[in-house]
């Protein structure tokens, strides 16, 4: 399912009377230069019936950026600005671009740039893009159109919601190869050739099942064989593995890197993950704030980053060889229209001079093999030793053989399947314990049995030596308040309709009767120990980012003073630069609070930075527990060797 | 006029940065827009006409004070009905005792139906399915079936019409409303209220309700409007305001036999009526759409599918 159905190609049709579906098509919007009378010498329907015919006149480069600029059309209440400006960069057949940056910072505008689309709203200002030589942003809506799916093609995040859950696979890929070739035998064998190149061919019946039938994994490469269906030039990838688990990630990650180099596809991946960019790009490309902060070989820009914005990501990439206390971005991208003046990294920036604020700077070239960045320091920044951070001490549990949690035996089921089997694990005193897995191990099912949301469970459970009732229901005050939960997603786990202030009081007002000014008091305190102001207390959680509102959750969760904190992945839909901050605060909060936590993640690296112990859970079983030193360098299970080999690692980052 | 006056007061609601109000954000967004502020002035007009006719009629709406069927003339502005009273009179006197009845009616059987929809929701099981499964064999009946089953039965009291009218539309509300609860009791943070041990009205009151929000609205809107025409419907039928006092379907009836002579009689009332109805759908329809784009942009396929769903009512 390729964009090739979207509407009119470039404008987003503003905030147009939403009835009409997008019959006002001009393709190019402040369209002036629009219409196929300009630029004649390139327009013409993309070569004849199969894509992947050789156009190429200029052999070099598959896609070239250049200048390109996307604007938000102003309108009432807010100015027009840019929302991406001066974007320049190229990809060569077969190599991949890695395209970083927090969110916020203009990638997925980016990508779906790369198909001639905008969102409603914004508008392709200048620049080209010129695929195979062809300019996309000065073709007309039809070609625009034949374009997309046949020569760009594009994988979007969620799979699950890509893939038309009604109807069966087969019946989706054969709707793309429809206008692939007339000839149907060629087309069956098409079908059967893409299911192999995706590694899909051993799943028996797969044209005939629907989606839902599918792991994620499985959804994605058909996905994948979508888009590589029609041999394209060009794909775009938008986090297409954010989802999955590592091992599931690193075998899509070989997929797509086989398939690009051997029909010698130019690729764009855009994540927000560096590791994942550190594994698959030839080249990479740091976005901030609609600009280019960095550009350059892949290589060379994770050793020797000339962009103090790159320098900030790779410090809160966590590794899996050493423990290193991770260093978050403070703050957040600017928006557009609230960027401020001069360099727009620099009020974040620890290497800003005075002079940051005067102008913004120019792309300066720190190496001849194409690595340069937007920065007035950046050789050197470049010239700076490794970015990893100062070694992390985890704080010292004071007696390690009291335990404040001990299960025994707990094996829970969901109707008639039995999802845990008799897991047994303890958290001592004031330790972290970090419960890892891919997706399906049962790890989010015992994190809900733990708190009472899942009570159908037998065994044993004893919290500070008494035994745990299943159900919430049945859990005395004191328990409830003592093992707090948060939660997944941010975006789900706050009411919208209230403000942080009421969502982060509300645990107290249940429990306590307190007078207000204590309450506020205990609510202020709470707030500071998540790293949060007191002029949080009237905003609404859509009036907060991802981060924040974590934060937000874990404030809530801090208000009661409990003993354990269920964090259940916590930070898998954060930034990598929020997520390092969020684990920096946990860590100190152990160290002040004496918390001790459980800490479900799928993310083994971030293992290394927070827990004292591990478990390593599979099919709902504990296939391996021990130390994080023991169990991470020494894994005795295969499984847990195999999860480890699975993740995507930066490769040891040049020290000095 | 009146509906700018209210306009202001939504728009200052709107923005109040201390408190936001979900309905009244809603309600804002909705009467800027071309469409609600139509529907908003033809509400506002039929309303006021309702309210403060009583006090302007130039004639006793029950006098007998020309001939039957009289026509329009300089006295009798819009003539005489079947009886010889002044069309005008009973116009402007006919009307508030139908709104009132709509609308309490109405939030009789949203408040009803949305309690029975949210509890449907968050209990889950047996009581899902034992409020459900009355939910629907009140379905069954056809609304003014139902509604005249009971009044014929018990006669046409004015308490039991509204009552009769707020029972047959819970059902409807019920089941939009559990469809939405169902959703929201899904979140995150409602099940963080409850491993807090909170009790369930808490919940529902705290953190379910404040996010059905516009969906209630919506059904206010509809229910609303379905409430006037089968209560005018109702008094057509002679059930409802019992002759000699004025009621638009009442007048209706009344009058049809005189169509030809002074076609006012029919007209007035059909035509306040009428726009009240349309007024009402057209506002509704906007808050419909104003409510989809809350905080973000309104997905395209939703919009398209809620106007659908307007345009099938």
């Amino acid at each position: 399912m390729t964009a090739s159905e979207e509407t009119s190609p470039v404008t987003g049709g503003e905030k147009a009377s939403p009835v009409s579906g997008g019959e006002e098509a001009s393709p190019v919007t402040g369209g002036e230069e629009a219409s196929p009378a300009s630029g004649g010498e390139q327009i013409g329907p993309a070569s004849g019936a199969n894509g992947n015919g050789p156009v190429a006149s200029n052999g070099e480069l598959r896609l070239e950026v250049h200048d390109l600029q996307v604007l938000r059309i102003p309108s009432r209440g807010r100015g027009a600005s840019d929302v991406l400006d001066e974007v320049s960069f190229h990809v060569q057949p077969g190599q991949v671009l890695g395209l970083v940056g927090e969110s916020g910072s203009g990638k997925t505008t980016m990508a779906l740039a790369l198909l001639g689309h905008v969102r409603r709203g914004l508008v392709i200002g200048n620049g080209k893009i010129v695929v195979n030589g062809q300019d996309i942003l000065r073709m007309t809506k039809r070609d625009l159109q034949r374009l997309r799916g046949r020569q760009v093609a594009y994988v979007p995040q969620d799979p699950s919601s890509a893939l038309n859950p009604t109807l069966k696979v087969g019946t989706q890929l054969r709707e793309v190869l429809a206008s692939y070739e007339g000839d149907q035998k060629r087309r069956a064998e098409r079908l059967t050739e893409m299911l192999a190149e995706v590694g899909l061919s051993s799943v028996p019946g797969i044209l005939n099942k629907y989606p839902h039938q599918l792991s994620g994994g499985q959804q994605q490469r058909v996905g994948l064989a979508m888009a590589f269906a029609c041999r394209p030039q060009l794909i775009v990838l938008d986090e297409p593995t954010t989802g999955l688990d590592v091992t599931t990630q690193r075998r899509v990650l070989e997929t797509i890197r086989e398939l690009c180099q051997s029909y010698q596809v130019a690729a764009v991946y855009i994540s927000h993950d560096l590791a994942v960019v550190a594994e698959i790009a030839d080249h990479v490309a740091v976005m901030y704030a609609g600009r280019l902060a960095e550009v350059g070989p892949a290589r060379e820009v994770f050793d020797t980053p000339a962009h103090p914005y790159s320098r900030g990501l790779l410090r809160a990439v966590p590794s899996l060889d050493r423990s290193h206390v991770l260093t978050g971005l403070a703050g957040h991208p600017p928006r557009p229209g609230s960027r401020p003046p001069g360099c727009f990294f620099q009020p974040r920036c620890e290497f800003a001079l005075p002079e940051c604020e005067l102008g913004q700077p120019p792309l300066v070239q720190v190496s001849a093999a194409g690595h340069s960045a937007r920065c007035i320091r950046a050789e050197e920044v470049a010239g700076l030793a490794s970015p990893a951070g100062p070694a992390a001490v985890q704080p010292a549990s004071a007696t390690a053989e009291a335990m404040l949690l001990d299960v025994r035996g707990l094996s829970a089921t969901y109707g008639p399947a039995t999802v845990l089997h008799e897991l047994t694990l303890s958290v001592p005193q004031q330790q972290c314990v970090a419960v890892v897995g891919m997706s399906g191990s049962g790890k989010t099912t015992l994190a809900r049995c733990l708190v009472g949301l899942h009570p159908t469970w037998t065994g044993e459970v004893e919290f500070e030596g008494e035994p745990l009732a299943k159900g919430f229901g049945r859990r005395s005050d004191k328990q409830l308040r003592r093992i707090q939960y948060v939660s997944q997603n941010p975006y789900q786990s706050l009411n919208p309709r209230r403000t942080v202030g009421e969502i982060v009081e509300q645990p107290l007002t249940h429990f306590e009767k307190l007078p207000a000014n204590e309450r506020h008091a205990r609510v202020v305190d709470a707030l500071t120990a998540a790293a949060l102001r007191e002029s949080f207390l009237d905003l609404y959680p859509d009036q907060l980012s991802g981060g924040e509102r974590q934060r937000v959750a874990i404030a809530r969760a801090l208000i009661l003073q409990p003993d354990l904190l269920v964090c259940d992945e916590i930070t898998s839909a954060l930034d990598v630069s929020v997520q390092a901050a969020i684990i920096e605060l946990l860590r100190g909060l152990r160290a002040e609070r004496g918390l001790s936590l459980i800490f479900i993640t799928h993310n083994l690296p971030l293992v290394r930075s927070i827990a004292d112990q591990v478990v390593v859970m599979n099919g709902g079983r504990i296939c391996e527990s021990g130390t994080v030193a023991q169990v991470l360098q020494d894994p005795r299970d295969a499984y847990t060797a195999q999860l480890l080999a699975d993740v995507p690692k930066m490769a040891p980052v040049g020290e000095a | 006029m009146a509906s700018s006056a209210a306009l202001a007061v939504l728009q200052s609601a709107g923005r109040g940065r201390a408190r936001r109000r979900e309905w009244a954000a809603v309600l804002g967004r909705a009467v800027r827009t071309p469409r609600g502020a139509t529907g908003l002035s033809i509400v506002g007009i039929v309303v006021l006409i309702a309210a403060i006719g009583p006090a302007l009629t130039p004639y006793s709406s029950t006098q007998f004070v020309t001939a039957p069927f009289a026509n329009p003339s300089g006295t009798f502005l819009l003539g005489a009905d079947v009886l010889g009273r002044d069309v005008l009179s009973r116009t402007l006197d006919g009307g508030w005792v139908l709104l009132l009845m709509a609308a309490v009616a109405t939030l009789l059987g949203v408040v009803g139906g949305a309690i029975c929809g949210v509890c449907a929701a968050y209990f889950g099981g047996h009581w899902d399915t034992l409020i459900m499964r009355i939910v629907d064999i009140v379905l069954a009946f056809p609304q003014l079936v139902f509604a005249l089953l009971l009044v014929s039965v018990l006669g046409p009291k004015i308490w039991l019409i509204v009552l009769a009218v707020g029972i047959s539309h819970a059902p409807q509300v019920a089941r939009v409303t559990r469809a939405a609860a169902l959703d929201v009791c899904e979140r995150d943070f409602v099940r963080a209220a409850q491993i807090l041990g909170m009790p369930a009205r808490r919940v529902l009151r705290r953190e379910v309700l404040p996010n059905l929000t516009s969906v209630l609205m919506v059904e206010l809107g509809l229910r609303l409007t379905y409430s006037i025409l089968v209560i005018a419907g109702l008094s057509f039928l002679g059930f409802g305001l019992q002759p000699p006092a004025a009621s638009w379907g009442l007048m209706i009836n009344e009058n049809r036999i005189g169509l030809v002579a002074n076609p006012w009689g029919v007209l007035a009332p059909t035509l306040l009526i009428a726009a009240l109805t349309i007024g009402m759908n057209t506002l509704t329809d906007a808050v419909a759409r104003a409510s989809l784009g809350v905080g973000r942009q309104a997905d395209d396929a939703l919009l398209s599918g809620i106007s659908a769903a307007g345009a099938v009512q």
